[in-house]
């Protein structure tokens, strides 16, 4: 072993543990805070207490926004994972006309059209119908955001599914309907339950669109109440907001876990929030 | 209508496979009714998805198009009843001194945190967790990963706390008690952040990219004693190039339309940290100009047009 390696070895380890720190020492702050009798802005030991659990729980918004979030995420990711499957499937199987440019356009819809670019006229449309402050209206606005990217994993997915089972099954008599249900669904289940999780994953984190569109603090899903506490300030706060903060990101973790261990992480069907 | 990254499909529009059996020719894709579903059935199932589609997100990019040209006010006569102003909103933003400060801001953020960030820390990484343990690979990936897929909200109010004058984890690391990072340095705060939070998409990209490159040909280069950077440079990279021009069209436009930085300077101090998206809704919905801002919106959607045209026929020539 040459004094080269070695150096060479140490540099590696140096490198890997500065990369490490670097990622970790921002997150050590929400494991330590949410339970610390003295919450402050840094990491330090805490000083053991679920005093702020309970204030929290007992917050007059803080649990109403978990179920504002939890209201607005499963109907865009119902929605999103109904639609987009009826479409992929439709889009994969039957030759319509003008199908690959449909296809073209879905996929470049999903990047140019971003929340940001496009907040101005989604603000005056919901504006004008009538759906500001309505957590339906911004479930809708999800829901189309989310589709054009949801329709290009599923219809990979589906494509991906051998259709010998399909044939199989009309070659013994089964209708469309049949076929759908008993053979389709269960076959896709994978895919569709991946892309229900992802669409609930980014609808959770989702702070642009509820932002615009909610005015009232008892509509305020999750990530807009985090922003108007921290707005408000105040020793409270301290209290409340970690733990708070802990707590909304512990259905993100879990369900990414839960698609990784799974289904495996299949890299272009990636989560992101 | 997510601050989100839609996910990078593997190959887009075209389908793969030869033409399908069945003696129709000229067929693209793998279609082929199978179920027996039939046209119009088939239209029917996609009908929904589109009309949610062009309701939430082709309309409102079009009338973005409109709004652009009127002097449309969230408040007073002009919410009433908007004129039509022409391209007035256009000549206004080229003499607009605080939307020149945006773009060169929003530069600035994409170089520092995506162009460069990202991409040096995300290869880095992929590069370097190659002949790791396991035990180490997992451990630094879970970290990575976990900036990802938190909430933004959640995140944004970490690097908050992280950056906190009195008693915030960075002063006290670098024992500058007092020192209010996000006031009196913003653009390098949000750039450290940004490289945080997305470095995991271009490890993952990187992870996978290198798979590609056939070990025998890193064999010989160790065999003739090439440096780790002559090994990088002339058979890593080449096997890599193209993935790294996607992906570094791919996290800049994410980065572009980030709207996260509101959540941790929200623009300031004085503009200082108050890149394009920021400045929109700035513009829009404290301002009240509607107009003035969907003009602004209008320039960003053409810009993020162009980037994923460049992007969507890279990947093609490549597959």
């Amino acid at each position: 072993m040459s004094a080269g390696f070695v150096v060479r070895r140490i540099g590696f380890y140096v490198l890997i543990c500065a990369i490490t720190l670097f990622f970790a020492v921002p997150m050590l702050w929400i494991a330590s805070a949410p339970f610390d009798k003295n919450p402050g802005l840094g990491v330090h030991w805490p000083d053991w207490t679920l005093e702020n659990v309970r204030k929290t729980l007992e917050h007059p918004y803080a649990m109403h926004s978990m179920v504002n979030s939890l209201l607005i995420c499963v109907t865009t990711a119902v929605a999103v994972t109904a639609f987009a499957a009826l479409a992929s499937y439709a889009l994969s199987r039957v030759r319509m006309p003008g199908r690959d440019a449909l296809l073209y356009g879905l996929l470049l819809l999903s990047s140019v059209v971003t929340g940001t670019a496009a907040m101005v006229p989604i603000f005056v449309m919901m504006f004008q119908l009538g759906l500001i402050d309505s957590r339906f209206g911004v479930a809708l606005v999800m829901t189309g955001g989310l589709l054009p990217a949801a329709i290009f994993i599923l219809k990979d997915f589906v494509d991906a599914v051998p259709k010998s089972y399909e044939e199989s099954a009309r070659v013994f008599g089964a209708s469309t309907g049949q076929i759908l249900r008993d053979v389709v669904l269960p076959v896709a289940r994978p895919g569709l339950a991946t892309i229900m999780v992802w669409a609930f994953v980014n609808s959770w984190g989702n702070f642009l669109v509820p932002f615009l569109l909610i005015r009232s603090i008892e509509k305020q899903p999750g990530a807009v109440l985090m922003q108007t506490l921290t707005d408000e300030g105040g020793s409270v706060n301290l209290q409340v907001l970690p733990v708070f903060s802990l707590l909304f990101s512990i259905p993100v973790v879990v369900l990414y876990l839960l698609v990784n261990s799974r289904y495996g992480f299949r890299f272009h069907g990636g989560i992101k929030s | 209508m997510t601050t989100a990254s839609p996910p990078a499909p593997a190959d887009p529009v075209q389908g793969r496979g030869p033409a399908d059996g069945g003696g129709r020719a000229g067929a693209r894709g793998p279609a082929r009714d199978v179920a027996g579903l039939g046209v119009g059935r088939a239209l029917g199932f996609v009908a929904p998805a589109l009309l949610l589609i062009g309701a939430f997100l082709v309309f409102p990019a079009i009338w973005t198009i409109y709004i652009g040209l009127t002097n449309y006010r969230l408040t007073g006569v002009e919410a009433v009843s908007p004129s039509m102003v022409g391209l007035s909103n256009y000549t206004k933003a080229l003499n607009d001194a605080l939307f020149h400060n945006a773009l060169w801001l929003t530069l600035l953020f994409v170089l520092g945190s995506a162009i460069i960030g990202q991409n040096i820390l995300g290869f880095t990484l992929a590069w370097v967790m190659r002949r790791t343990r396991p035990a180490v690979r997992r451990t630094v990936e879970a970290f990575v990963l976990l900036a990802w897929i938190l909430p933004s909200t959640v995140v944004a109010y970490l690097w908050v706390a992280f950056f906190d004058r009195d008693g915030g984890t960075l002063n006290n690391i670098l024992g500058t008690p007092g020192t209010a990072w996000l006031i009196d340095y913003p653009m390098a705060c949000l750039v450290f952040f940004n490289t945080w939070r997305g470095t995991a998409f271009s490890m993952m990209l990187y992870s996978s990219a290198l798979q590609a490159v056939p070990p025998s040909q890193l064999e010989s280069a160790r065999m003739v004693g090439a440096s780790g950077w002559q090994t990088l440079r002339d058979v890593v990279f080449p096997h890599i190039r193209g993935h790294v021009l996607t992906n570094t069209l791919l996290i800049s436009l994410w980065t572009a339309n980030d709207f996260s930085p509101f959540l941790l300077t929200k623009g300031g101090p004085n503009h200082e940290s108050e890149t394009v998206p920021v400045y929109i809704y700035n513009v829009a919905l404290q301002g009240g100009e509607l107009g003035y801002s969907s003009a602004i919106s209008f320039l960003l959607l053409i810009a993020n047009l162009l980037v994923s045209l460049i992007y969507l026929r890279l990947l093609r020539r490549r597959s």
